[in-house]
């Protein structure tokens, strides 16, 4: 019953780029990376988790990796820190071989996972004091290093308490502390902000921003919109182990022509389920309008994507109503990063 | 080289971070201490016949049945510890980091082979105003045979760990393999009271070599061949089961 809105044609991966010449800007290039997971027991099934995924990421740049829970993001970052083997595919990061010589690849990067990875019972300064001297770091060069990130994370007001006492973000500026206690000049972020209140988000999205404004290149994973959106100077949209879209979030929405409008069909006394009638209803009446050029039902509203909006709004309730169904909203918008990825996939984010 | 300085690194920091959580410590020093009291006047009576008369002697046979029980079970506990460390993304935090795979698991088992030792020398102290008497040189041997002890079970436990990667599971082994194992290495009663069959299948049983080494070294039979027998045992099924917990430890983190 929906049309999905046709996107410019063009090769949204970028491999073939980075094949095509050795390129200095490029600080990753990865190309074909694949990675099944094979769970013990007869029966057990294979899961394939990245199917083969390329991109290149530039010096200098925040890209991000958006898709929805288990699209294969953090599987792809596992590969890309070094903690996965790929099954298949190459990738070089800061020009080195990752599958050759995954030791000298440790040297230039940090990852900072989604879960902390630091003991309750310890402290900031001697987690952060350890992790330069798993860095090779002397004893005094690391104390050095650990007192340095204490005074650029802001974390000296608890750095000699214990970890379990601190509050999530402050756990999450440990975090990004010890991932770039060394100096990388690529860091991995997964889902840095996940489960972060607010002020927090924000604080670490500063954080991120600083990071690449002292030289280095960040790659993110994320499911949040506003993230890659704001973020990031260029995302990789991937949904189920394919990357399906790659470009600055502007350009992708940019595909996307015209804008939204949102068609809320919920009644009033049935709390938000969807009438499958209704809505079938109106996409039949909406469909065939010439300002539509796409229609998509998504929980109880449907999503229409129109060259214009105040031009077709009208004509989208005329139409409706001929058709006798009372929508409870209409709204109009400028395309979002949810757009572009239902566009490509045929489901929102959220799914 | 590197190996060894990630693994003394791996080793204090553990260490330390072990040391700063007081419930680890006070159970540490309860367990044995317990048993100490509660068990041994058990073992004067029973063996009271069979060159057993005071209960300086009962401690010199229920002593090292107790550092093998306690290096043995307490060992195996260890893979808890890993899982859990595996499970808070710890290990792939280190992993990321170009610190040796091979420190990285050997310093976390040492941090454990250091906390049983410290408990064994709580019950040696503990047992001293009961009577027991050791020669100095005797009980240095005593806890490096006793450390090896240690190191065997945290590598068996380990290697399970790997393997099954679930604390339920896991928690079911060491229990089955725990039980019979300790028992076949004469830890409560010496095997010397065991029937023919009891004895020869614990002669398979790397454990009870160390048992009986031990217990010679605490009747001051340093030059018996027990001692020497059980150490040689010791070494090579520890070096056995070391290569294999850090081969599925590579394997399975690469």
């Amino acid at each position: 019953m929906s049309t999905r809105p046709t996107l410019s044609a063009r090769d949204p991966v970028a491999p073939d780029r980075a094949a095509a010449g050795e390129r200095r800007d490029l600080v990753i290039e990865a190309s074909g990376l694949r990675k099944t997971y094979r769970k013990r027991g007869r029966k057990a099934e294979a899961v394939e988790a990245v199917r083969g995924v390329g991109f290149a990421v530039r010096a200098g740049e925040i890209f991000g990796f958006l898709g929805p829970n288990g699209a294969g993001k953090s599987t792809t970052l596992r590969m890309l820190a070094t903690l996965v083997r790929p099954d298949g595919g190459s990738a070089r990061i800061g020009g080195v071989d990752l599958v050759r010589s995954p030791a000298r690849v440790r040297d230039v990067i940090g990852y900072v996972a989604q879960s902390s990875g630091t003991y309750d019972d310890a402290s900031a300064r001697q987690e952060l004091v350890a992790q330069a001297r798993m860095h090779g770091r002397g004893k005094a060069e690391a104390e050095r290093l650990a007192a340095a990130a204490i005074t650029t994370f802001d974390l000296a007001e608890f750095a000699d308490r214990r970890v379990r006492t601190y509050s999530g973000g402050q756990r999450r500026r440990l975090d990004f502390a010890l991932g770039v206690i060394h100096r990388p000049s690529v860091m991995f972020l997964d889902e840095p902000t996940a489960g972060l209140d607010p002020p927090s988000r924000a604080r670490m999205w500063r954080e991120v921003r600083r990071l690449r404004d002292n030289g280095m290149t960040i790659f993110l994973t994320t499911h949040y919109l506003d993230e890659a959106d704001s973020l990031c100077d260029r995302v990789s949209i991937i949904d189920r182990g394919l990357i399906v879209a790659e470009g600055t979030p502007s350009d992708l929405k940019r595909e996307i022509s015209g804008d939204v409008v949102t068609v809320g069909l919920a009644a009033a006394d049935e709390a938000g389920r969807p009438d499958a009638e209704k809505l079938r209803r109106a996409a039949a009446a909406l469909t065939p309008l010439h300002h539509v050029r796409g229609v998509e039902a998504v929980d109880t509203t449907l999503r229409l994507y129109v060259d214009g909006a105040a031009t077709a709004v009208p004509l989208i309730m005329a139409a409706l109503l001929r058709a006798g169904v009372e929508p409870s909203a209409i709204e109009s918008r400028r395309p979002s990063l949810d757009d572009v990825f239902l566009a490509k996939t045929g489901r929102t984010l959220d799914d | 080289m590197k190996v060894l300085r990630d693994t003394w690194l791996i080793f204090t920091f553990e260490t330390r971070i072990m040391a700063r959580n007081p419930t680890v410590v006070a159970l540490t020093l309860a367990q044995p201490i317990t048993f100490l009291v509660l068990f041994a006047p058990f073992l004067k009576v029973a063996m009271a016949g069979r060159g057993v008369e005071s209960y300086g002697d009962a401690y010199a046979v229920y002593v090292p049945g107790l550092f093998v029980a306690m290096g043995l079970l307490g060992g195996l506990y260890a893979g808890y510890g890993l899982l859990s460390a595996l499970r808070a993304g710890i290990i792939d935090r280190c992993r990321v980091t170009p610190v040796s795979r091979t420190g990285l698991l050997l310093g976390r088992a040492l941090m454990h082979v250091a906390l049983l030792e410290f408990q064994a020398t709580v019950i040696t102290v503990a047992a001293l105003p009961f009577g027991l008497r050791v020669n100095p040189l005797d009980l240095v041997v005593s806890y490096a045979l006793l450390s090896l002890v240690i190191l065997l079970s945290i590598s068996i436990s380990y290697a399970i760990a790997l393997l099954v990667r679930n604390e339920n599971s896991l928690g079911v082994l060491i229990n089955t393999v725990g039980q019979p194992v300790s028992l076949l290495a004469g830890v409560l009663i010496p095997l010397t009271l065991a029937p023919l069959w009891v004895q020869n299948v614990a002669l398979w049983n790397p454990f009870a070599w160390a048992t009986d080494a031990l217990r010679a070294l605490f009747t001051g039979h340093f030059t018996a061949p027990a001692v020497w027998q059980g150490g040689v045992v010791m070494l090579a099924a520890c070096g056995l089961a070391v290569g294999w917990s850090i081969r599925l430890f590579n394997r399975e983190v690469s």
